[in-house]
């Protein structure tokens, strides 16, 4: 009997079965409705709002907006944001991965003692530990005075209100941002492969950089890319401890409005930045494929 | 470069171990192995899980360091030779293939290691594939490939740079049965061509039993019996390796006199007992036992009990039959009875040859070193 149904193209129970996996998709929709909503409003919407805003002017329709972000002041912003952000990422990369590649080889509780100090400045509010650098590394600051009193200068290093404090200020924010997903794709590299590398004659430090780095390079791309772009954005931090010389794009943005208040500047700013991050993030995938940041084994 | 990059020849070496020791904290995971590989030999290291086969293969392999002991390869002490020196090939379980790379670089990176020319790793690489027989698989990616063709891939890479000793651990467990059994002939068919000493761990007493020339049998970070397959079936030394090694009941003896009683009755044996301890063992076999109908063979050992059950298996059937202290022992045979088949509930005879009657030590006895 059966054969004879499904012989005619409808298997038995084919019409529930079919409805049964549609209202199981609808079900899992519902579930995300919340949160896609909340990206609709408080995300989506807003920033579709703020590039219509950046077209318009006094009278009406307008690209001068945009016109005027090709004044070279806005260019020397834009190369020091960049600037500011690779130095940032760089160092990032270099104190992150030593410190990620050890914390991936201890046993379970030393390496969680070292993930909560990594997290530990995500505790403090971001103010308080820019004012702290601030303190540590002024003029009279402690830095500078154990320098001073063991000799090795004669007077006082400018580590503040220039591009050294605001790199410094931005690389321990930062760290974390890049120490966890290194850890994360380390831990997911099986020792076997150094064995394995080990017993086909290959010394630790040649398989180290043939077998255990290429493994890591999906967390070191993700640790790039969110340092990166978070850098790119960022306002607090080069704002106390640049001292007005370090002029960074969202700085821009912030005197479009307090100083002119002008939406539509403010905006076109907004816009351009995104619309930049947006192109670094298409580099990457490019280059990378962004399929490798998910893909494994 | 090395010499055991050289090509053609590459001749296989001794391994010698001796009164190696590997201690974490109060758990010992070796104690005191001592153990001679021959040249060219196939030997597995088979025990339960926390035996030490592992962690012995992990030392020849200079991933794990003893606390004491020696391990030599022919002439050279390498106890403190770092892995990527000793020029042993190894497969992972797990394969360990980088990811990485795709099949030829995998194959072709013991190469590059030892400073080959470009087209002469293309040759081997080719030729090892075409030995595993996954001619034309170097362009895959490692994800592409299927358990059993990663597994070859993975012993093509251990073989090619011509290493002198082969270790492998477990690396069938995870084929399914079909495969498992196709690649153990494989492997050993492989060994034979090449003539490496190979050492392999398992834990699947079947598998150790098809492809070895020896067998060393680890309990609890000792070496308990080495023997060849047969020896070890057929004369465990222990009760220990007899319940391990084949399907076995056993049932409790006393020994008085170097003569072996059960239930009362002396039992004929056709070799001398390995132990003089009063309680030991009588281990059964299914397939050596036979359901006796009719009139008995004076030279049979006989126990009497009651049938329980008969269970057909496809190629064979197993009929339960119950003893008189109430064990249960299973008796295997090829062809049914034909009439005269004993019913469920009758008293049945079981007959034993006296070189098949097998009395074991129940304390595990130490290999002679």
């Amino acid at each position: 009997m059966t054969m004879a149904h499904s012989e005619a193209g409808q298997g038995l129970n084919a019409t529930a079965l079919e409805r049964s996996a549609r209202n199981e998709q609808l079900r899992l929709l519902f579930l995300c409705a919340p949160a896609l909503l909340l990206i609709g409003i408080v995300a989506l919407a807003p920033m579709g709002w703020l590039s219509g805003l950046s077209f318009v002017g006094k009278d009406g329709l307008t690209f001068a907006n945009y016109e005027r972000l090709l004044h070279p002041s806005y260019q020397l912003t834009l190369l020091s944001t960049f600037q500011l952000a690779f130095v940032v990422t760089a160092i990032c990369l270099v104190l992150g991965y030593p410190l990620a590649y050890l914390t991936a080889q201890m046993r379970p509780r030393a390496a969680s003692l070292v993930m909560l100090c990594v997290l530990f400045p995500f505790w403090t509010s971001l103010l308080v530990r820019t004012y702290a650098w601030l303190v540590i590394l002024q003029r009279k600051g402690i830095v500078n005075t154990w320098l001073e009193n063991l000799g090795l200068i004669d007077e006082p290093l400018r580590l503040v209100y220039n591009f050294t404090g605001t790199t410094i200020g931005m690389v321990h924010v930062m760290l974390p941002f890049m120490v966890l997903p290194l850890y994360a794709a380390m831990k997911s590299i099986s020792p076997d492969y150094l064995q394995a590398a080990a017993s086909l004659g290959a010394p630790p430090v040649k398989a180290f950089w043939q077998v255990f780095v290429p493994q890591s390079i999906p967390g070191v791309i993700a640790g790039l890319i969110v340092v990166f772009v978070l850098s790119l954005g960022f306002y607090v931090t080069p704002a106390l401890l640049g001292g007005g010389k370090v002029m960074m794009w969202s700085m821009q943005v912030e005197r479009a409005m307090e100083v002119y208040a002008d939406w539509g500047a403010a905006s076109a700013l907004g816009v351009v930045l995104l619309v930049m991050t947006i192109g670094v993030l298409w580099l990457i995938s490019r280059l990378v494929g962004i399929g490798s940041l998910i893909e494994r084994d | 470069m090395t010499p055991e990059a050289g090509r053609g020849g590459a001749a296989s070496l001794p391994i010698t171990i001796r009164r190696l020791t590997k201690r974490y904290g109060k758990f010992t995971a070796l104690d005191h192995i001592d153990l001679e590989i021959k040249s060219g030999e196939f030997i597995t290291l088979l025990g339960p899980s926390g035996s030490g086969k592992t962690t012995l293969l992990m030392m020849l392999g200079g991933f794990v360091q003893p606390d004491s002991g020696s391990i030599r390869f022919g002439d050279q002490e390498v106890v403190l030779l770092p892995p990527h020196k000793r020029g042993i090939g190894m497969v992972f379980q797990n394969y360990a293939l980088f990811p990485h790379m795709n099949v030829a670089a995998n194959l072709g990176y013991p190469l590059k290691l030892r400073g080959c020319r470009r087209d002469e790793i293309a040759d081997r690489v080719a030729k090892a594939l075409e030995l595993v027989e996954l001619g034309g698989y170097g362009e895959r990616g490692v994800h592409q490939l299927s358990g059993g063709q990663k597994q070859r891939v993975a012993l093509a890479r251990a073989i090619i740079f011509e290493p002198r000793i082969l270790l492998m651990d477990e690396p069938l467990s995870a084929l399914d049965k079909n495969l498992r059994e196709k690649m153990q002939l494989e492997i050993r068919r492989l060994h034979d061509r090449l003539g490496l000493t190979s050492v392999y761990v398992t834990h699947d007493q079947r598998e150790a039993l098809t492809m070895s020339d020896r067998i060393a049998v680890l309990n609890r970070g000792r070496l308990v019996q080495l023997d060849q397959p047969r020896d070890l079936y057929e004369q465990p030394a222990s009760r220990f390796i007899a319940d391990f090694i084949g399907e076995t009941h056993c049932v409790p003896v006393d020994v008085h006199d170097g003569k072996a009683l059960l239930f009362g009755k002396v039992l004929q044996l056709d070799r001398p007992l390995r132990s003089a301890a009063r309680a030991q063992s009588l281990a059964l076999r299914p397939e050596k036992l036979h359901l006796l109908v009719g009139d008995v063979p004076p030279q049979l050992n006989v126990i009497e009990g009651k049938l329980r059950q008969h269970v057909f298996q496809g190629d064979s059937i197993v009929s339960y039959v119950t003893l008189a202290d109430g064990r249960e022992i299973a008796v295997r045979r090829s062809q049914g009875f034909g009439e005269r088949a004993p019913e469920p509930g009758d008293s049945v005879r079981i007959g034993i040859a006296p070189r098949d009657t097998i009395i074991v030590p129940d304390d595990e006895p130490t290999a002679p070193t």
